[in-house]
This record gives C-alpha cells, structure tokens and sequence, in this order.
C-alpha cells in the first residue's frame, strides 16, 4: 500500500513539471504583456518594469528561475497586485475556495445520497422519477443561472439569506454552497441510483431480503458500502473540479476566493499569479485524486489485493 | 432510512434557525455607527500613489492621502489642503505653497516641505516605472532628472524653510493645480518606504496596513484581497474634526448585477456601477437613489490613417457624417449618454468645442462618391476591432448597419479579449477601433494633446504639424482666452481631418443611499469621503 502510494506520488511529479512548462508557455506566447494599458505607458517605464521582474532575461532562464523560486515555496510577486506576492493571494483566497468546496460538497453527498438511494429502492416509480427528474434538472442548470435564482428568492423576496460575502453576515456561506453543490448533488444521485441498483440486484441481497431482515439493515448494513463505490471514485475528481470550477459561483456571491484571482490573473496577463494558480490547482487535483483512489483501495477488497499483491 | 432522515432534519433546521432571526442590514449598522459599505469596481493593485493608474485605487488613494490643494467636490474649484495658501508669480511660472502648521502624517510626524520634493524625486525615479512620471515634467528639471541628465540638486521645487515650498515651472501651465490635485503629486512618507525596500522598489510591503503612514483623512486598517479594504478615521489629520466617517470599507465588486444585488440588500451603502439594463427601471420609479451624470469621458473609433482607404480623409468624414449617434444612445448604448461630435466633453471649464462633426447623410455619400465609391461601389470590406463587451458589440452592430445603409458598404466585426486587443492597437494592427479616454483634469489639453503626432495614445497615425504648434503654444499661454482660441483652433483641425469618429460623452450611473450625506455628483466623477457623513 505505501509503494502503491509512494509510486503515485512519484509519478505526479513529471505531471507537475509538464503543466508548468506547458502553463508557461501557453502564458509568455499570449499576445500582450502585463504592463500593457489602455493609456500609453511609455516605453522607458515598461522597460523598467521588465527589469524589476526579470522579464528581459531569456525565456529559458525565467522558466528555470521560477522553477528554482518554486522548489523554495517561492511563487515570486504578483504583477498586477504589488502590495502582494503569489503566495500571500493564494493564503488569502485558498481558503474560501476550500470552505465553499467542502460545503457545496456536503451538500451534494447528502442530497445526492438521499436521492439515489431513495430512487434506487422502488425503481421505475414515483419514488424513482421524482428525484431523478429533479437530478436531471441540477445537471443542466448551470451555476450561473441557478445561482442569481436562488439570490433572488432567498436573498431579494423573501429577505432570508445574505446575497453576498463571505463570513461577513450569518448565513451567507449557505446560498454559495447549494449553488455549486447543486450539480454534483444531482450527479452523486444518479451515480449512487445506479450503484445501488447494482447491488440490491445481487444475490446476497436477496439472501438478507429472504432472512426477513429490514429494509434499513439491507440497505444500510450490506448494500451501501459496495453502492457507493462509484461515488467514491466520482468525488475525487468532482472536489478538484469544485475547487477549480467555484469561479462562477465565487463571482456570483462575491465570495474573495482563488477562482476569482486565478480567472483575473489570465486577464492581466499576471504571468507569476497564472503560473502559481495552475500548479497550485494542478497539485490540488493530482492529491485529491490520489486520495481517492486509496479510499477506493481501502474499500474495495479485490483492488486491495491486487495493490498488495503487486499484481 | 431514518438515519438520513435525521441528518436531513437537522441540515435543514441548521439553516432554518440560524437565518430566521431578522438581523439589521450592514448599511442599518453602518448607519448607526458612521461606516460607510462602498462598491469599488475591481481590486486595487497597490496603495502606493506613485506606482498605480487605475480608477479604483484612485478612490481609495483618495482617502488615504491629501496634496498640497484639493478640489471641492461640488464646484471641481481648486480649495487649500496641505497648503494653506499659495501664490503665484505674475508670470505664472513660480508657485509658493505655505505647508499649514498643523499637517502631520498619521504616525505624529510633522509634514513638512520637504516631505514632497523627497516624494516627486522618488516618483521620477525610472526604476519604480510611474506610468505618470510626466506629471513632474512641467516642474523646472523634472524631465532631465528622469532622464538623468542633471541632478537633484537642480529640482524646481525647493525648500525654503519647513513650512514653505517653491515650485518652478518651465512654462506657464494653467492647469498646475489641477494636476497638484493628482495622485501622482500625494506626499509619501520616505522613511516607512526606505525601511522595506529601496526607495525605487515596487511592491516592497510598506503598503500593508500594519507598516502604512499616510497624510490623509483616513489610515489603511484592513485588506484582504478580493473581500474589502478598509480604512479607518486618522486622528493625525489636521482637519480630523470635520471627518464623520468612522470607517470606509471598499468592496472590489467586478459584477455590476451583484453589487446592485448587494445594494437592494442593504449590504452597501453606494455602487460603484449600475447595470446597463436596470437604468431603465430605476428612471421609471423615480428611486432617489440613482445618480446620473456626464462623466469626463469620450467613447470614440480610431481610424487607422494609414491605410487605404481611411487614408483619405474624404472617406473618413464619409463615414462619420453618416452616424446617428442620437439613435446610438437613445437606442443602443440607453445610459443617458450625450451625442459627441467633436473630442472634448462639453463645458469642460468654460470651453465647448465649436466645430462639430455633421450628421448628414447625402454630404457622406457625396463625399465617398468623390472619394471613388459611388454608393460604396468597388469599397473594400472593413473591419471594426473592439474589446469583448456586450456595449461594445451592440454600438459596431449599429454602426455597421448605419454604414450599410447609408453608404452601402460592408464592415465585419472583430471581437478580441482586452490584452490582444491593446497589443493590437498599439502595433496599429487594425483598421478602424473602439476607444475611450478619460480626463485626467479638468482642461481641453488632457483630451486634445492625445493626438499630437509623437504621443503615445494618438495610435492612429494621425500627424498635423499646425495642430502640434496649437498645442505647443496653448501650452506656454498664461491668458485663459488665448489658450482657449488655440484649443478651439486645434479642435477644428481635429473635427476636419477625423482621424477618429467621437460617438458619446459618458454618463456616469450609480446608486447612493439616500442615508449618504455629502457625496456629490460631477464631471470627474470625483468623491472625497472627507466630508461624507451618515444619517440613519
């Protein structure tokens, strides 16, 4: 098992690499500079700045440099923010980004589950169609149209939750978080419907319907834990893509995390910002991926013996 | 199942309880406590008034720190700050300026002459890349400092004792005190910026509010980026007794739907924006919350006059006579903007531009006939380059059917993201372009000196020589009228040669709640919270 993560680890490193060569490239052959302003700025000035950031050095030589910086903790200082590095912006908006992201995916276990589950019991009912259909709806509404919707029952209408901020006003984490916890609650639902279903249909389960026992303890006790698996394997991806994705919703409610800097950094052309947010993502992804697939190992005893067998 | 019942139940009533109590909004609060909830359009880059342009950080540099004058916010009229008193030499060319005793920084220290002949040399330090490093060419040996060529010694403006300063110019500009009012002019405070970096050094972390000294009504209390930025009443302010204000927080809001969503909330006292589409509805209840008025702005295309065939000034007067800007504000662009037909916003100072472009179709046809496109016959296809808006896209939408119609030529639209766009304009990689500009003070010169043939904004490729010595000698006038004829005269050349095609001036919309005492609308679109006070 520590090999098997030992090796993942390892392997994510030329991974990291790749990104930020290919994120540097990608940024430095964009047209325009980050100094570039409606108003003219004259040469002599741009020149100055280009040598306060070493960007007249050779490309080669600033992507080893970064690199060097970057194996220090060092994400260098952003340009279009001055009174603020790389790191001090990604300290600042990482953690709203987390909250939002552990919250919205609170929410979508919850009510994913409850719903596949639920769904999964009386196939092809009123029981299945209702969640279901609803599922279907979260799918295709994107956070950019249910988010001001919400706002503007909850938040304008009624008056009952905040329409903005983050950890300023009680209650205004709440409307954020379903916003993006939507899609996936609705996703989780039909991935867990279909585990499920799986399951229930096997032949141990029928054992324990014939031994009498309750609908609960079959479900609960004997079918969940093989149901979710799917889930499982979804979430690790579906938290790095929260994460990632929150910009929309980040924007919507105003909330002062990552995704917002990341999307405004592209924008200004603040070279080390892009660079610091992508790898910053980038090893996000790679661990929550990595996470879940040990928990899948942990879980599931075939894969179990597969890692430690070596096989 | 019950167990998910349970934990159903108990999510939902966690929400339930912790929302149903009717809590006071932040503006109720804010009311009570004299704290004032902001929208500020965008994250400030800096608080450094020396290594920063844009607007948002304007309005928050505008708290933080005072010049040796400062405007009134009602009448834009040039009113004492850190100066008490000046005068001027009869040939306008040497300013004395009487530092008031009680001017201190936030720190105790007392503010002294010195403190902004020490704070201009840093700004004309090429290292720290002041985009607005020409503020200081006006003043005797600004220029040759920057470029090296003498030392600091030769600075025009001297230290005669403490509490007076001289300042001399290398020619008569009227509009010095104007420009003493802009942030580039702001007093910094040298020792706090030495003890985290080199005086030339950007970003170096003088400008956090644990390390921040300042001059102003208001010192930095708190930034996180992205959520607010706030400031707090200096008690070191010499005027500190007529500042209401508490605190301010500034809320950098890049989404005009939001902070109006904010707004009706009561989570922000004023708005930095309004959006386009609710100007409308707001107009319709009469809400006494909406402010609306002329911005100091131009929105305007650039022709490319280097190219065939807007090389020809007959195709180019072609194509602006046939625009009805009256039907693009009042149908497209619906922002209460006022048609422009010349470069200058109206009544800037006492100066409206005579000469006007015509809206006249059969003249633009006449015109392109002569030109060699008799009803746009044989008229290569054109394109329009803007930045991605949805404004920008309805006015070329407009523009090419009025083109279509009125002279029976095609143009395409290009739509390009903002950096590709300005790398775009600069190369004059385009044919004909979006463009605006914003006075930075209130004088014909800040709009008109834009296109003299060596400036850096002309990107147009526009070059007339009678028009660059109009602008030279409005330059060294001291005579207001004179000036005026000069500027008057180059406008005219302007309106008759058309190297660009001026659509609108601005109008500034946003919304203040009625609780704000003191913020006053005007052309610069300038509100010092000095004076602002809250009544609940």
């Amino acid at each position: 098992m520590y090999l098997f993560i030992l090796k993942r680890i390892l392997q994510s490193i030329p991974v990291l690499l790749g990104v930020s060569l290919l994120t540097f490239i990608m940024v430095r052959s964009a047209p325009g500079g980050p100094f570039d302003q409606d108003r003219n700025v004259p040469p002599e000035v741009i020149k100055h700045l280009n040598e306060h950031y070493h960007l007249n050095d050779p490309l080669w030589k600033q992507y080893l440099d970064y690199l060097w910086s970057l194996l220090h903790g060092d994400f260098g200082p952003s340009f279009k923010f001055q009174s603020h590095t790389v790191n001090d912006l990604i300290a600042a908006g990482f953690p709203p980004t987390m909250e939002l992201a552990f919250y919205a995916t609170l929410f979508a276990l919850i009510f994913g589950l409850i719903a596949g589950i639920t769904a999964s019991l009386k196939p092809n009912s009123l029981q299945d169609y209702v969640p279901m259909s609803t599922a279907m709806i979260g799918i295709c509404m994107p956070s950019f149209v249910l988010g001001p919707l919400l706002l503007l029952i909850f938040g304008i209408w009624l008056q009952w939750l905040p329409v903005a901020g983050w950890g300023q006003i009680d209650g205004d984490k709440i409307l954020p978080s379903v916003t993006l916890g939507a899609a996936y609650a609705a996703y989780i639902a039909r991935i867990s419907r279909g585990g499920m279903l799986e399951i229930l249909s096997q032949d141990y389960i029928r054992t324990a319907r014939a031994k009498g026992l309750s609908t609960a303890r079959i479900v609960f006790v004997h079918a969940l834990r093989g149901g979710i698996t799917p889930v499982i394997s979804f979430l690790g991806p579906a938290i790095a893509g929260l994460l990632a994705g929150s910009f929309v919703v980040e924007t919507i409610f105003q909330i002062p995390g990552l995704g917002r800097f990341y999307v405004q950094a592209a924008f200004n052309r603040d070279y080390t910002m892009i660079m610091g947010c992508t790898i910053f993502f980038a090893f996000l992804i790679v661990i929550f991926n990595l996470l879940a697939d040990v928990l899948l190992v942990l879980l599931n005893p075939k894969l179990r013996q597969e890692v430690s067998g070596g096989r | 199942m019950k167990h998910f019942l349970r934990i159903l139940l108990m999510f939902i009533s966690v929400i339930a309880l912790s929302d149903c109590k009717k809590h006071k909004t932040l503006v109720e609060l804010g009311n009570e406590q004299q704290i004032l909830h902001v929208g500020n359009g965008d994250e400030i880059s800096t608080v450094d008034p020396q290594s920063t342009s844009g607007m948002p950080e304007y309005h928050v540099i505008l708290s933080l720190y005072e010049g040796l004058v400062s405007k009134n916010p009602q009448t834009l009229e040039i009113v004492p700050a850190v100066a008490e008193s000046w005068e001027v030499s009869d040939d306008g060319m040497v300013y004395t300026f009487h530092i008031r005793d009680s001017a201190k920084w936030s720190n105790g220290e007392k503010l002294v002459a010195n403190d902004f002949v020490q704070s201009w040399l840093r700004g004309l330090m090429p290292a720290l890349g002041n985009e607005y490093a020409s503020s200081y060419f006006v003043i005797k040996n600004g220029q040759n400092i920057y470029e090296k060529k003498v030392g600091v010694e030769e600075f025009g403006a001297k230290v005669l004792d403490q509490q007076t300063l001289q300042v001399t110019l290398i020619a008569p500009t009227p509009y010095f005190l104007q420009l003493l009012d802009h942030h580039s002019m702001y007093p910094v405070h040298i020792p706090t910026i030495k003890k985290f970096g080199a005086l030339d050094e950007r970003g170096t972390r003088w400008t956090r509010p644990e390390n921040f000294v300042n001059n102003g009504p208001f010192i930095l209390s708190e930034w996180t980026p992205n959520k607010y930025l706030s400031v707090k009443k200096n008690p070191n302010y010499w005027d500190a007794k007529n500042v209401h204000l508490n605190e301010i927080r500034y809320y950098p809001i890049q989404k005009s739907s939001t902070e109006e969503r904010m707004f009706r909330s009561g989570q922000l006292h004023a708005t930095y924006y309004l959006p386009r589409d609710k100007l409308a509805v707001y107009k319709k209840t009469k809400d006494p919350a909406l402010r609306s008025y002329a911005n100091y702005a131009t929105y305007f295309y650039r022709f490319n006059n280097r190219i065939k065939p807007l090389d020809d000034v007959r195709v180019r007067k072609a194509l602006a006579y046939s625009i009805d800007r009256n039907k693009i504000v009042e149908y497209v662009t619906k922002f209460g903007q006022i048609p422009a037909y010349s470069l200058t916003p109206p009544d800037t100072h006492g100066y409206v531009a005579q000469a006007k472009m015509p809206f006249n179709i059969s003249l633009a046809q006449k015109l392109l006939a002569e030109a060699g496109y008799p009803n746009g016959v044989g008229f290569p296809e054109l394109k329009i380059t803007f930045n991605t808006s949805d404004e920008h896209q309805n006015i070329a939408v407009a523009v090419q059917q009025m083109w279509k119609q009125n002279l029976g030529i095609n143009v395409v639209l290009e739509n390009t993201e903002w950096k590709v766009f300005l790398d775009k304009e600069k190369q004059m990689d385009y044919q004909i372009d979006r463009a605006s500009w914003v006075g930075d003070y209130l004088d014909p010169n800040t709009f008109l000196e834009m296109f003299i043939t060596d400036n850096g904004n002309n990107r147009t490729g526009f070059s007339n020589s009678h028009y660059d010595a109009l602008l030279a000698k409005a330059a060294l006038e001291s005579y207001k009228e004179k000036r005026m004829a000069y500027f008057q005269e180059a406008e005219k050349i302007l309106v008759d040669s058309v190297p660009i095609l001026p659509f609108y001036t601005y109008n500034w919309n946003r919304l203040v709640s009625p609780s704000v005492q003191g913020w006053y609308d005007n052309l610069m679109d300038y509100y010092p919270f000095k004076n602002v006070y809250l009544i609940p």
